[in-house]
């Protein structure tokens, strides 16, 4: 009779394994969902690669322990709408201004100190101190080097709607950084110049990816002929693969709409208003040792003045467009609404 | 195959299913709340965009497509493992169920680091196609081994050709499992995102993920989402009404299997290339891409061991957790399914598959939605999480389940009521005795599948736990392609450890036979 026995067997296979899994629950605190008192809880919507290291370096630092949830910045906007005033989460570390203006209108977020707040300079920043801007990263084009070369590579947007860019030009409609330069290109152009370009690069058989990262991938491997992205994506890859080895060229768009500067940034949530730790976290990301890790570790612009841009790039204040406010480019749900007649999104 | 007798199911049997099936669709009442705050002219304005009866055309096409390579793939492949005399046949059964350890997004990486080139529908097409065939290919050879070839002697004898006895013989024994395979390729491609993201191929999953991406359109998302479960149920409601005449079809035969092996002669050669396409394209390129880019890295992030065997023990916990809930809510629905027939049984067991028809990232947000308004202690713990893989994966389970419960005769379970014993003891003591091991193969389909499983462990893991898959992500995310290579492998090697089992276990179904006979 082997049936009985193997029953037996598989029974307590499944009892062992879910006593296991219960065991890595207890193990992984179970405390995670209270918050606990001594940990701070930290959302960050960027890369653990990237800012794993800071973060490990601020408990050196301070002997804050933390526990930190890394998902996409879009992920972890919807779960801490879904959890609106019950989330564990004390601060969230969000990889584009668009998430966290998304949490602060369903008001989950608490003000930042404005002697804080105030470090960072207008326009790089929220408006009403619902979050802080940490680093710039600017819209960039990147090109294939071997088709082109900087003076034949566009140094604007508009021209990419031209028959010559037709099937060669590859953007993420769905990107959040894509979307503010659309809505930079409201502002600065109007609606209807605006509407305009949009309809024309829709019409120009243009190459539609998921992610700022796809599009690089595809100018790197010579699929397509232009990309837009932000510029640190380049340098992350080429990190990796050697700068010589990289096929893709940036080419910077100062003064273009094409070419703005967008910002991460962190909120502290609205349970942790009084939460000294999450308040230490925010200010150590402003700090100079902080800023200073970005600039070396993921090639973005420091936000706090007196800190140097990484070697290469041009200064964060050539690229600014001093007509654009960053509290303009709130309005995502037009930017939206002008993809989606499109057909973009 | 047995009588289904004509009784109501017991009142137990029935309110566990019940309660099995409504665990089952916190997904669909998550996403009816949501579009229920959209609005009906929000939900109005979602078809005057120009792009969503495209994303519905490719989506639709990209599942029939995906579904009927899969089909003439798998039961081919199905038969030559089953039926012909062929060498090496146990490492071409286990190699045949190996694409299962393959999450789409990893094949769909590595051929598009091979041939940066590939975009669009045929891309897609081709790697879901090649992950997606042991769907078919494991159940139908399972119907195939525990079937006889005697009904085809019988046609042949007649003086039927041996096509023409195949279609009449044993394809009524076999449709079942292909229609239960079919089934779950089709729901696996309607919800899949990570292989067509990739490619650039724009369908349903993609845009709900993008609106989730930029928008913060939680309505937009939803609306996306419930047309997707709408598609899912018109595809079940398909499946139930083929198997149903299927059923009517193949009632009668039963008796003792007689199988008779096909020599393959000249044949021998395209055997093999059709039995070694879908795991050599499936499983070799990708890894040999990601090998090479380990080599050809010129910075390496540190490789830190024990944080992958951390990763490797977390996946492997999580998953059996979340077969263990998957088999604990699919057994009752699969059983009424197996044995009772009627439109509320029907419902129930529609109910039970939908989930498998929505993006992981909606089943996600819905049990964040979920546990924090029912069991909020449980949030973020190992438990809410394995109860999510349950739901999710719970329909793979339905099928494997129902059709290893139909295999034992209703006569055997009658000759024990008739002992003395209790409905309750004559299951455990004849029917799952029997059916062990579809059972077993039922939760080793769930732990294989759970084990890839990405955005819904992004959202509900424990914060600070990593898993294969997480760890995976956060690599390949930063273009670290090289890092991401060993924990790549060793995803790979954890998930084929239940794939392989999986090729065993099936072949178990032999032993029904004996204990029958």
């Amino acid at each position: 009779m082997r049936s009985p026995r193997t029953a037996f067997a598989l029974g307590a296979v499944i009892t062992v394994a879910l006593t296991l899994t219960a065991c890595a629950a207890g193990e992984t605190g179970g405390s995670t969902s209270t918050a606990d008192a001594d940990t701070l809880t930290i959302y960050a919507g960027r890369n653990e690669a990237l800012v794993g290291p800071l973060i490990e370096q601020f408990t050196e630092d301070t002997g804050i322990e933390v526990d930190v949830r890394y998902a996409t910045s879009p992920e972890l906007n919807a779960l801490l709408l879904e959890e609106g005033e019950r989330t564990p989460a004390e601060v969230f570390l969000s990889q584009d201004a668009g998430a966290l203006g998304s949490i602060a209108n369903a008001g989950l977020t608490s003000p930042i100190p404005a002697e804080l707040a105030d470090l960072i300079p207008a326009g790089f920043t929220s408006d009403d101190d619902n979050w802080i801007g940490v680093t710039g990263r600017a819209r960039v084009i990147a090109y294939d080097g071997e088709h082109l070369t900087s003076e034949t590579v566009p140094d604007n947007v508009d021209a990419l709607t031209a028959p010559e860019w037709k099937g060669r030009v590859a953007f993420a409609p769905g990107n959040a950084s894509f979307q503010s330069f659309i809505t930079a290109l409201r502002v600065l152009e109007g609606e209807e110049a605006a509407a305009a370009w949009v309809e024309a690069i829709a019409a120009n058989d243009p190459i539609l990816t998921d992610n700022n990262l796809a599009t690089l991938d595809l100018v790197n491997e010579g699929q397509a002929d232009i990309g837009l992205i932000n510029h640190y994506y380049w340098f992350e890859r080429a990190a990796e693969e050697g700068e010589e080895n990289m096929r893709a060229k940036l080419e910077f768009l100062p003064g273009d709409p094409g070419g703005i500067v967008n910002v991460s940034g962190a909120a502290i949530l609205k349970g942790a208003a009084d939460d000294a730790d999450a308040l230490e976290f925010v200010e150590y990301l402003v700090s100079e040792k902080a800023q200073q890790f970005f600039v070396d570790e993921t090639f973005e612009y420091p936000l706090l003045p007196g800190i140097a841009a990484p070697e290469g790039l041009p200064t964060l204040d050539s690229l600014v467009n001093p007509e654009l406010d960053l509290a303009d480019l709130e309005s995502l749900e037009q930017t939206q609404q002008l993809l989606a007649d499109a057909g973009l999104l | 195959m047995s009588r289904t007798p004509a009784v109501r199911p017991p009142r137990a049997l029935l309110a566990a299913a019940v309660v099995a099936c409504a665990l089952a669709a916190i997904p669909l009442v998550y996403l009816l709340v949501r579009v229920g705050t959209a609005g009906f002219e929000d939900i109005a304005a979602v078809f005057e965009r120009p792009r969503v009866p495209v994303l519905i055309g490719n989506t639709v096409l990209l599942a029939a497509s995906v579904t009927l390579a899969t089909v003439a793939i798998g039961v081919p492949s199905a038969f030559l493992l089953a039926r012909a005399r062929l060498r090496g046949r146990a490492v071409w059964t286990v190699l045949a169920a190996l694409p299962l350890a393959v999450p789409s997004y990893l094949a769909a990486y590595g051929w598009l680091a091979a041939l940066p080139w590939m975009q669009g529908f045929w891309a897609a097409w081709f790697v879901l196609t090649l992950v997606a065939v042991p769907y078919v290919t494991l159940p139908v050879a399972a119907a195939l081994r525990a079937g006889t070839t005697g009904l085809d002697d019988v046609a042949r004898t007649l003086g039927r050709g041996p096509l023409a006895a195949f279609r009449l013989g044993t394809w009524p024994q076999i449709r079942p499992a292909v229609l239960a395979g079919a089934l779950l390729v089709c729901l696996y491609t309607l919800s899949d995102f990570g292989g067509v993201a990739l490619f650039r191929y724009q369908v349903l999953t993609t845009a709900i993920q993008q609106a989730y991406g930029a928008s913060f359109n939680r309505d937009y998302a939803a609306i996306l989402a419930s047309l997707l479960v709408l598609l899912a149920v018109a595809v079940v409601i398909a499946e139930q009404f083929a198997r149903g005449r299927a059923a009517r079809q193949f009632g009668a035969v039963t008796g003792p299997a007689r199988q008779r092996r096909v020599r393959l002669g000249t044949w021998s050669a395209p055997a093999v290339v059709l039995l070694a396409v879908p795991p050599g394209l499936a499983v070799i390129v990708p890894v040999a891409v990601l090998v090479v880019r380990l080599f050809e890295a010129e910075t390496l992030r540190e490789f830190d061991a024990a944080e992958l065997a951390a990763a490797a023990g977390n996946t492997v916990l999580l998953s059996a957790g979340g077969a263990v809930v998957a088999i604990a809510l699919a057994l009752p629905i699969g059983i009424l399914a197996a044995r009772y027939r009627g439109r509320i049984i029907r419902a129930i067991e529609t109910t039970g598959y939908l989930a498998l028809g929505l993006p992981g990232i909606v089943v996600g947000l819905s049990l964040v939605f979920f546990s924090l308004a029912a069991v909020p202690a449980l949030y973020q713990t190992a438990f809410v999480l394995a109860f999510a893989y349950g739901v999710l994966f719970m329909p793979k389970a339905i099928g494997g389940i129902r059709g290893a419960t139909a295999q034992v005769p209703t006569s055997l379970e009658d000759v024990s009521l008739t002992l003395g014993n209790g409905r309750l003891r004559t299951w455990w003591l004849v029917t799952a005795r029997l059916a062990r091991p579809g059972i077993a193969a039922a939760a080793l389909l769930v732990a294989v599948t759970a084990m890839k499983e990405l955005p819904a462990t992004l959202l509900l893991r424990p914060t600070g736990t990593d898993t294969l898959a997480t760890e995976l992500w956060s690599r390949t995310d930063v273009s670290a392609y090289g890092a991401a290579a060993p924990y790549a492998v060793t995803l790979l090697l954890v998930a084929a450890v239940p794939a392989f089992l999986l090729s065993r276990a099936r072949a178990g179904a032999g032993e029904l036979d004996e204990a029958v006979a």
